[in-house]
């Protein structure tokens, strides 16, 4: 029985009462410091203004606040960029196992400048210089930052998901006279994805944290909100932690659904 | 054997870096002959085979397959692999597909038949190979031996010429040998041409025409079976004969 065991300070620690107490405890002392910090610099809090900026009801009903729309525009953004960094993401690691030296040497290269330079830089470059230059928008030069920058690492996880597959697969689909790309198609791509999930939901949540970045060159999603919110209303506190919190379920709920998702393929293997 | 050679190799030969996989290998296979290739492990058997449906690329040498002249990067290499079926020691079955899947994925996606008539194609072989009711599950949950059934009537769905056997029993427990091998005699039995590389010597005294024994990237002897159980040719054949028949 539990009695018999000696009293460990790892048993003491993980007794429910004292767990609790102790989470309660730390939350609290976390919670109290912010709260009296902002007392002393004589911060004033108005949580009750944070609502509207969510939504309001007028006399035509629902009306989505700036948040909302910043936060819509976050995820259209997210996802256009997420799609446009998985087709060059499959391109490039396609590319490096081509076992062509054009290709190989092409993929390299791009990996190389693309990993090497700090997103904010990349993002400069699209915007003052590639912009004048191709005619591109803000939400343009924005797409293809991150669509490039999270390619790089997309390749990767693709480039390990189809190493992944046992070569044997590759044989079989040739001894049936399938072409490589008829291979990756039906054979091997299919395979990989259940390794290719975990670590894509990892980027996904990585692309839209590090999307926050165009907010300095004024695209309209959710940072940028919260920036123009403050330069009205002067809530920094509540603000930040408000985008903070957004982003936080915008993120959870990516992670549930993947790891809800990726459970049924493990269970139908 | 006066039928046309379906596979004519004429001093081919083959090297990984510096270990000498095959040299100087002559041999013909007809339309309808059976040929079970043995030797010791390493002694080549296996990338002959592979070299016939061009798996491998030989480096010298010449050699022919249903009229087509291999070489790396032959264009016509896939329309080659669609008439040399190929069953591999560890089955290589689509682990994602179902067994029905495996079967029409060639016909459908390589011959482009319609779904129709790939399934029909799929379920005449899956009867062949004495397995019909597995045609929903997935591989993973099926036995060795009925893997590899599955893995012999995904090769035949493509309606091949030749069958080739890279070691198909050597990975399976010993109760599965028997089903494998039953199903392999009655293929032998339509009249198909088959190169079958393995050590089962009672499945090669019942179907072989020709025996072929490598060692070290040679073809040592070359024999009809009565020849070869009974009265080998070389001291090699007999030495390798009398230890895997020993036990």
């Amino acid at each position: 029985m539990s009695e018999a065991r000696p009293l460990t300070l790892r048993r003491v620690l993980n007794t429910p009462a004292v767990a609790i107490g102790l989470y309660a405890a730390i939350m609290g002392v976390i919670i109290w410091g912010s709260y009296t910090g902002a007392q002393q610099m004589g911060y004033n809090w108005q949580w009750y203004q944070v609502p509207k900026y969510f939504y309001s009801f007028t006399e035509d009903g629902f009306v989505p606040g700036e948040i909302l729309t910043g936060l819509w525009a976050t995820i259209v953004l997210s996802l256009t960029c997420f799609a446009l960094a998985t087709v060059l993401g499959l391109l490039v690691a396609l590319l490096r196992l081509s076992g062509l030296v054009a290709g190989v040497g092409v993929a390299t290269l791009y990996l190389e400048v693309v990993r090497n330079i700090p997103l904010l830089v990349l993002l400069y470059l699209f915007y003052y210089v590639l912009g004048p230059v191709f005619g591109l928008d803000r939400w343009t030069a924005a797409v293809l930052t991150l669509g490039v920058f999270h390619s790089a690492l997309i390749s990767e996880i693709f480039r390990a998901g189809i190493n992944s597959v046992a070569s044997g697969q590759w044989e079989a689909a040739a001894a049936i006279g399938m072409s490589r790309a008829q291979a990756y198609r039906y054979i091997i791509l299919p395979q990989s994805i259940r390794f290719m999930l975990p670590p894509l939901t990892g980027e996904g949540v990585h692309l839209i944290k590090s999307s926050a970045i165009v907010s300095v060159i004024a695209v309209a999603e959710l940072t940028t909100v919260g920036r123009n919110i403050i330069s009205d209303t002067y809530m920094s506190f509540e603000i930040w932690f408000t985008i903070a919190a957004v982003y936080l379920a915008l993120t959870l709920i990516l992670s549930f659904g993947v790891s809800a998702l990726e459970h049924r393929f493990n269970t139908e293997t | 054997m006066t039928q046309a050679p379906v596979i004519v190799a004429q001093g081919i030969g083959k090297s990984f870096g510096d270990f000498r996989a095959l040299t100087d290998v002559d041999l013909t296979v007809h339309q309808g002959e059976r040929v079970v290739v043995c030797g010791p492990s390493g002694s080549g058997k296996s990338t002959l085979i592979r070299c016939f449906n061009g798996l491998e690329n030989h480096d010298v040498g010449t050699l022919v397959v249903d009229g087509i002249t291999l070489h790396a990067d032959a264009p016509e290499i896939r329309q080659l692999r669609q008439d040399v079926g190929m069953v591999f020691q560890q089955f290589n079955l689509f682990p994602h597909l179902t067994v029905l899947e495996n079967l029409m994925i060639g016909p459908m996606r390589v011959r482009k038949l319609d779904r129709t008539a790939a399934e029909a194609t799929a379920r005449k072989y899956l009867d062949r190979v004495r397995i019909p009711e597995q045609a929903d599950k997935r591989p993973a949950q099926l036995s060795g031996g009925q893997q590899q059934r599955v893995a012999i009537a995904r090769a035949l769905c493509m309606e091949p010429r030749v069958m080739l056997f890279d070691e198909p029993t050597s990975a399976l427990d010993p109760e599965m040998i028997g089903e494998v091998l039953d199903v392999m005699v009655e293929l032998a039995g339509t009249g198909m041409t088959m190169v079958v590389v393995t050590h089962e010597m009672g499945f090669a005294r019942k179907v072989a025409d020709t025996m072929v024994f490598m060692e070290a990237g040679l073809i040592v002897e070359t024999s009809p079976p009565d020849t070869f159980f009974t009265a080998p040719k070389t001291d090699r054949a007999r030495l390798f004969l009398d230890q895997i028949l020993e036990h």
